[in-house]
């Protein structure tokens, strides 16, 4: 099936039927895997003991919260420049999920500081900014529920969320442009990753686990958004045969 | 698997996680039961969905 078929909302529900079975498969092998890796395979770090442990799940979060925001991001264009049909449905149902990634950066991160720094929270640029960034999803999320019209709603998200993808790039160079108590960056980096590979495989695969959970939820959260759409039309239907 | 002084960081960290991701997911799963739901509904006092 070309991609641009997809546009449509109904061809886009037949290929979530019959893509969301592998994908909920995919993503059970992707764990299942990681977390025998991550708990049982991958040694404790020299200097975090098995604490390291927690980063297994912190980083992929990590990297999906300033992921998610990227999609929407994209999305937001498809809206706003291309009026794309099913743009704002993917930013709008892509929002809860990277709240959610989010938050679960921001905790196992704390949880992971407060043994290793001596405290949960410092105010440094890189927490900061992924704070801000969890606050961005709060407001968008708020937004999407303020207002009645989805259309409207999608285009006022859309302008919230290119306004917020600034942030993007202060979170990912915080390290770098400030001095954080926050490391610098360990993998994604130029001159490849500074992390021993019996670590950083338990690590990636973790990442594609959790990428993989997100495209299942994704995909999932999309049909359920135009389900409600076409719910919420035949209401409106309804309401004016009455008034007929 | 042996977790070190820290173990209870690490517990509450992964129990944290599957609590939020399960909620994910339940919630998506629920929602969707509901929408079916609504649009079986509406569909039985005579609207038909767009094909």
């Amino acid at each position: 099936m070309p991609l641009i078929d997809l546009a449509n909302p109904s061809r886009f529900l037949a290929f979530t039927s019959r893509a969301l079975p592998w994908l909920i498969g995919a993503t059970a092998l992707a764990f299942a895997a990681g977390l025998v890796l991550a708990l049982f395979v991958a040694p404790d770090d020299y200097q975090q003991g098995a604490t390291v442990k927690i980063m297994f799940i912190h980083v992929p979060n990590a990297w999906l919260s300033m992921f998610v925001w990227a999609l929407m991001s994209v999305a937001a264009f498809g809206t706003l420049v291309w009026r794309h049909p099913l743009a704002d449905v993917a930013a709008k149902c892509a929002a809860p999920l990277g709240a959610a990634f989010t938050f679960l950066a921001l905790v196992t991160g704390s949880l992971w500081g407060r043994p290793m720094w001596g405290t949960y929270w410092v105010w440094d640029a890189r927490l900061t900014s992924v704070l801000v960034l969890f606050l961005m999803y709060l407001g968008v999320l708020a937004l999407w529920r303020t207002v009645d019209d989805p259309s409207r709603a999608g285009r006022a998200a859309a302008i919230l969320t290119l306004v917020g993808a600034i942030n993007l790039p202060i979170i990912k160079f915080s390290v770098d442009w400030w001095n954080t108590l926050h490391q610098p960056a360990s993998v994604m980096r130029l001159g490849g990753p500074t992390i021993h590979p019996s670590i950083l495989v338990p690590l990636l695969v973790m990442a594609l686990a959790f990428t993989l959970l997100f495209v299942t939820l994704h995909l999932a959260a999309m049909r359920n958004e135009i389900l409600r759409r076409r719910v919420r039309t035949l209401h409106l239907l309804q309401a004016q045969g009455a008034h007929a | 698997m042996t977790l070190g002084p820290h173990a209870g960081f690490i517990v509450i960290a992964y129990a944290a996680t599957v609590l939020v991701v399960g909620g994910l997911i339940v919630w998506v799963a629920a929602d969707y039961r509901a929408q079916k739901r609504t649009l079986a509904d509406l569909e039985r006092t005579g609207r038909k969905p767009r094909p």
